[in-house]
């Protein structure tokens, strides 16, 4: 259930980073999040996406045709941007370094993943600590649990989409058996809470 | 049911890259730290070690080291990875030095071998390996000794097999090993115009001239300043209209670089040396 509760509401309005990872059944609604994000949105948004190398899923193209926030495939170099989506490239990981540049890297698939969910939320958790959301949604694998619990343990706020919504449970289900994450909600409500993290977090600013 | 024993922050990495360069000489500083950050903690994980106990095995247990060593480079690589790429190099660069006497080969970062043995039978198919002579160098011996015996796991040979036909190959990649039990192993004719050496872009220098380097998925592991230095021995080591290739993440960036190299195949980063 969406509750803003004191500490979450601060969480938000600190973040500066918004993780999103899904594997097989989660992509839909990852698409129509991303394409209803307006060009106030006031985070960095990554996402991590599990795909074949071999063939191109046009995700980019159809996102930046499509939303209202400028997409971006990740790379080596690439300096991270607030309202910008950066979406991880196939066939490799995707890492961020201290200063805030991305890297990208070739070690060994997670879960038989690389991209894998785990890699990018861990090193962002690493450098953006308690700035950043971190949200999973529905996949077939394990992937992304550790990713979460590691972003709670760095003080950052985790969100579930609920297992009950989820194409595919494996993936939500896993993560939270794995941590108490802060919130597990319902898709309608993963929608609201983009319109708090706008509200809250220009306030801020 | 969590394998996360300790986390370690960037400053205490900054600690372990200071203290493997005082007791062990080797200088991770231009690494990017993302990476390596990711490669400590997975040899915590492996070990069950905390921050301390890394440091103090690092310190008194020099046998360690080379483990560590192992462990913190990345070492994954495939036979005929991307298979664009190989196809372009037949087509651009194989036949472009199809005259010339002799061809030596830099494969730089080479890990396990696999792409050293792609190039051999590639020079072999166009004619070319009597004249041509390919180095395997990295920085780590371990993988060296492995890429040297050229015996790969034969359920791996499906994927390199699969590559291998997609980049343009006209024969049948088992026509190169020999599959015994569950290993494949590269007929030794592959093996005669070959050396594996060790070799450290960071410390050490030019060793020879190169009609092609390729250094493929070493550059993202490095920040832009050892980049650009390993870039310049890349063409310090290359002879006049030598080819450079490169991962596919890893494009030319540098504006005096860039004026210095023509570009043959801009999505497979397949550079040539032109002045």
């Amino acid at each position: 259930m969406l509750r803003i509760t004191p500490n979450i509401a601060n969480k938000i309005k600190k973040a500066e980073v918004l993780l999103l990872g899904c594997s097989a059944g989660g992509f839909n609604i990852i698409y129509d999040l991303l394409t209803s994000l307006t060009i106030t949105f006031p985070l960095a948004v990554i996402v991590v996406i599990h795909r074949s190398r071999n063939h191109k899923s046009g995700l980019e193209e159809l996102l930046a045709k499509k939303g209202n926030l400028p997409v971006k495939l990740g790379a080596h170099g690439l300096k991270m941007e607030r309202g910008v989506i950066y979406i991880a490239p196939p066939d490799y990981h995707l890492l961020i370094e201290p200063h805030g540049d991305f890297a990208v890297d070739y070690s060994e698939p997670v879960y038989y993943c690389r991209p894998a969910i785990d890699v990018t939320f861990e090193s962002v958790a690493d450098v953006y600590q308690d700035k950043v959301i971190a949200i999973l949604f529905s996949g077939a694998n394990e992937d992304g649990a550790e990713g979460l619990y590691y972003a709670k343990r760095q003080g950052g706020l985790t969100v579930v989409q609920d297992p009950e919504c989820a194409q595919v449970k494996t993936m939500p289900e896993a993560a939270i058996r794995m941590t108490k994450t802060h919130l597990v909600l319902k898709d309608e409500e993963i929608f609201k809470l983009m319109q708090h993290i706008v509200t809250l977090n220009n306030v801020h600013e | 049911m969590n394998t996360i024993v300790d986390i370690l922050s960037f400053d205490q990495l900054e600690d372990i890259v200071g203290l493997i360069q005082k007791v062990y000489g080797f200088n991770f500083s231009g690494y990017s730290r993302a990476s390596l950050k990711r490669r400590v903690m997975r040899v915590m994980q492996l070990k069950n070690y905390s921050v301390y106990d890394l440091k103090s095995i690092l310190v008194n247990q020099p046998e360690f080291f080379d483990y560590f060593l192992a462990e913190v480079t990345v070492n994954v690589t495939e036979m005929f990875r991307d298979p664009s790429f190989f196809k372009s190099v037949r087509e651009n660069v194989l036949a472009y030095l199809a005259s010339y006497q002799h061809i030596k080969v830099w494969n730089a970062g080479c890990s396990t071998g696999e792409e050293v043995y792609g190039f051999s039978i590639m020079l072999a198919e166009e004619n070319l390996y009597d004249r041509s002579f390919i180095y395997g160098t990295d920085i780590n011996p371990q993988v060296l000794d492995f890429a040297k015996r050229g015996i790969y796991d034969l359920k791996k040979m499906k994927l390199y097999s699969e590559n291998y036909l997609a980049s343009g190959a006209s024969r049948s990649l088992s026509d190169y090993y020999l599959a015994k039990y569950d290993a494949a192993s590269i007929h030794n004719e592959l093996k005669k115009n070959i050396l594996f050496s060790v070799h450290n872009l960071v410390s050490d220098g030019v060793f020879n001239e190169f009609q092609i380097i390729s250094c493929r998925n070493v550059l993202i592991y490095f920040n832009a300043e050892l980049q650009e230095k390993v870039l310049r021995l890349f063409y310090d080591s290359l002879c006049p209209l030598g080819f450079l290739c490169l991962g596919s993440k890893e494009a030319l960036r540098n504006d005096d670089l860039i004026k210095k190299f023509k570009v043959v195949n801009k999505a497979e980063n397949i550079y040539q040396k032109i002045a």
